[in-house]
């Protein structure tokens, strides 16, 4: 037989590509619709995070880190105010960190809409989209009834919070909490037990234990492959103990444990957990001022420090170093969308083309947390 | 015979046979396919949004009833863009050719019993001959294109339009062997009378093997539906035009008048399956309950009311493709080629035996 002359073809997808979920940029390396190998291209929402936090005082970087995470904000200031109040040394009072946890779940049942929804679309069930930004729109509501915006909170800060609670906050999100448990059933029913989608996702993007190991995945993707690790169980911060709630893990339901599905329907059961927080902490809720530990002026002692909290897209942490002056000699972020890249390429091997955009979606990056 | 209806009209000479032969083919576009696509997207449009908890197109004219006009007319004023690579002939060739194949699909179909563009003896034979020059379209589209997105597009569609033809060609041939003709509108003649003579409940008669028959028809009726849902690339077969991965597939480069082309040949090949598939099963033409024509002794009303029958019954199956792909999300490529081997194909080879089989009772 004679052997014909076969070539690898490389396809750029991105960084304008409806599926990269921003502006990603992936060499795929193909043998016909087989993927070969996936090369990565960062940096088009570089922002230099990092190096502009050098030239700033302490309380001008919260908006900053608004920007990273952009579908969890409040995740991102929370992890700030933790480590800053960790470096300063101060107590802040028990309401103080009641509100942070009820917004820091509020966004984090968001943030799963988000992904969850867009990775519907990218499958192509179009329609779980727009269910999933409809519950996402009201505590998008509830959170500009707080702080007056929509997306860029600048809500935690150091030592406090900018505003107090609306008066009808705490009724609004009782009765959001009560919407959204039936429509999170409809969306389970439309989309995470059809059969099609689970042919699209079981058995896709195996993420074996050791290797998530390895590259240091957290977060859902690390939970996904079936280990019960959370930094609000392992490394307690605020006042995550007081509540009960549980750690979903991947079983492999549909599938081998740590696919695509097992990720996704850990983010599922997730925003079940949340509303459980989310509903101890109405109850529990103390009074007080939400103002009066803010320092007036933050100039921290020489010295740095680490601290993480467990974001929608997993474990992110912050090291400050402190020169003594009013600004960060310097500012590190542990981006967990960034480490959740890096396993793209052993996910993708020997998959179709199809599948790439299924496991890309499965990870839930956010680039403006990748580029900073 | 809408011909020789013409050819008399004009007084029979050759003048008036090319008249009659021209208005003949232009007819169905104008009467039927152009305000049918335009009705279509726009119902699509509002299916979906009602679907997703939205509202649709609201703004022009009531409930946005014009959307799809100004859409076309948008269409038509846009810049025509050709990038420089693409191979130029092939690159204008194709969305005519897409075209032209779904539109002569038409010629065959009967809407009525003496509307027909052309009464062919082979009608179901010829049109899954023309439609299947789609293909061709198809893949010239994707090569001209010069885009790797486009390519791929192309030849997965390709690949699965071929695949679904089998099944479909095997449930025509059951329906071929129980009537005896390929004329469609022979077929639709046969299931006169009520529902319960369309072939989907085992076609006209009262002995045996018609009720020996219904399950097996209703295993090639849900067969050749599955089935041309994929060769019109609608969900959960859009696997050729899947944005999220191929951004829009074989017609990603093309722009304007020639995009419209496309669009508009999707839309007309989705009326153009279902009224193969309520031809062949659902009596065609012919109204479930008798015709007020009869009842009023009104015979001039009877094709009217056929026309109306069979709009409603395209139409239905239509919406039904709408709601499909509002619902379901989209298989793999290889998925959708082990569905139409390892299950469509062998199911509807075994049907055609024992569909052979109970005729030759």
């Amino acid at each position: 037989m004679l052997a014909m002359r076969t070539e690898e073809m490389v396809l750029n997808m991105g960084p304008q590509h409806p599926s990269t979920h921003g502006v990603l940029r992936l060499e795929l390396v193909l043998e016909g619709e087989i993927i070969i190998n996936v090369i990565p291209h960062i940096g088009y929402l570089h922002r230099c995070f990092e190096k502009h936090c050098e030239a700033m005082t302490y309380p001008q970087i919260v908006p900053y880190t608004d920007r990273m995470d952009y579908l969890s904000p409040m995740g991102n200031e929370f992890g700030y105010a933790v480590a800053m109040e960790k470096l300063l040394g101060i107590q802040v009072p028990e309401r103080v960190e009641y509100i942070r946890v009820i917004m820091a779940e509020l966004q984090r049942i968001s943030s799963h809409l988000v992904a969850l929804g867009t990775y519907g679309a990218d499958i192509g069930a179009f329609t779980p989209f727009l269910y999933c930004f409809r519950d996402r729109e009201k505590i998008l509501s509830l959170f500009e009834m707080t702080c007056g915006a929509r997306l860029l909170y600048n809500y935690i800060w150091v030592g406090g919070l900018s505003h107090d609670l609306h008066p009808d906050f705490i009724r609004k999100t009782r009765d959001f909490i009560k919407e959204f448990r039936p429509n999170l059933k409809e969306v389970n029913d439309l989309l995470s037990h059809n059969r099609i989608f689970i042919d699209r996702t079981a058995n896709v993007g195996i993420l074996p234990v050791d290797t998530a190991i390895n590259y240091g995945v957290s977060g859902p993707n690390l939970r996904g492959s079936g280990i019960k690790w959370d930094v609000r169980k392992e490394d307690p911060y605020s006042v995550y103990h007081k509540f009960d709630y549980d750690i979903p893990v991947g079983e492999g339901k549909y599938g081998t444990v740590g696919d695509s599905w097992d990720r996704y329907y850990v983010r599922v059961l997730e925003m079940e957990e949340s509303c459980k927080i989310i509903e101890q902490a109405l109850d529990q809720l103390p009074e007080g001022d939400v103002q009066s530990a803010i320092p007036k002026r933050i100039k921290p002692p020489v010295g740095h420090v680490y601290a993480r909290v467990e974001n929608p897209r997993g474990d992110l942490g912050y090291f400050i170093i402190s020169d003594g002056s009013t600004s960060p000699y310097r500012v590190k972020v542990r981006a967990p969308s960034f480490v959740s890249m890096q396993v793209l390429n052993e996910l993708c091997k020997g998959y179709m083309v199809a599948d790439v955009v299924t496991i890309l979606g499965s990870i839930d990056i956010v680039l403006g947390e990748i580029d900073r | 015979m809408m011909y020789d209806f013409l050819v008399d009209l004009f007084g029979n000479s050759t003048a008036a046979s090319i008249i009659a032969g021209t208005i003949q083919s232009i007819l169905p576009l104008f009467a039927f396919i152009l305000p049918f696509a335009l009705f279509a997207v726009y119902l699509e449009r509002k299916v979906s949004a009602h679907m997703q908890d939205r509202l649709g197109p609201m703004r022009t004219g009531w409930h946005g009833w014009k959307q799809t006009i100004a859409d076309i007319l948008k269409l038509i004023q846009k810049e025509d863009i050709v990038a420089k690579d693409n191979d130029k002939l092939l690159f204008n060739l194709a969305p005519i050719i897409v075209f032209a194949g779904s539109y002569a699909a038409f010629a065959a179909i009967p809407f009525t019993s003496i509307f027909i563009g052309t009464e062919v003896d082979l009608g179901i034979f010829y049109i899954i001959a023309v439609t299947g020059i789609v293909v061709a379209g198809i893949l010239m589209a994707g090569w001209a294109s010069n885009n790797k997105y486009s390519l791929l597009g192309s030849m997965r569609s390709v690949a699965q339009i071929i695949s679904y033809e089998i099944p479909t060609i095997l449930v025509a041939l059951s329906l071929v062997m129980i009537s005896g003709s390929m004329s469609l509108h022979t077929l639709s003649e046969q299931q006169t009378g009520y529902a319960w003579n369309w072939y989907i409940f085992g076609g006209p008669g009262t002995e045996l093997s018609k009720f020996l028959l219904i399950p097996f028809m209703f295993t090639g009726f849900l067969i050749i539906y599955i089935s041309t849902l994929a060769e019109v690339n609608r969900t959960p077969f859009d696997i050729p035009e899947a944005e999220s991965e191929l951004v829009s597939g074989y017609h990603t480069e093309y722009s304007g008048m020639k995009f419209a082309m496309f669009f508009l040949a999707e839309y007309a090949n989705m009326f153009a399956v279902s009224a193969i598939v309520v031809a062949l099963f659902l009596g065609g033409y012919q109204s479930p309950v008798g015709y007020l024509g009869d009842l009023f002794n009104a015979p001039w009303l009877i094709p009217i009311e056929q026309f109306t029958w069979f709009t409603i019954k395209g139409i239905f199956f239509v919406f039904v493709q709408m709601w499909l792909r509002w619902t379901l999300p989209r298989l793999r490529v290889d998925q959708l080629m082990a569905a139409s081997w390892k299950y469509l194909i062998p199911i509807a080879f075994v049907n055609l035996i024992i569909i052979g089989l109970i005729t030759l009772l």
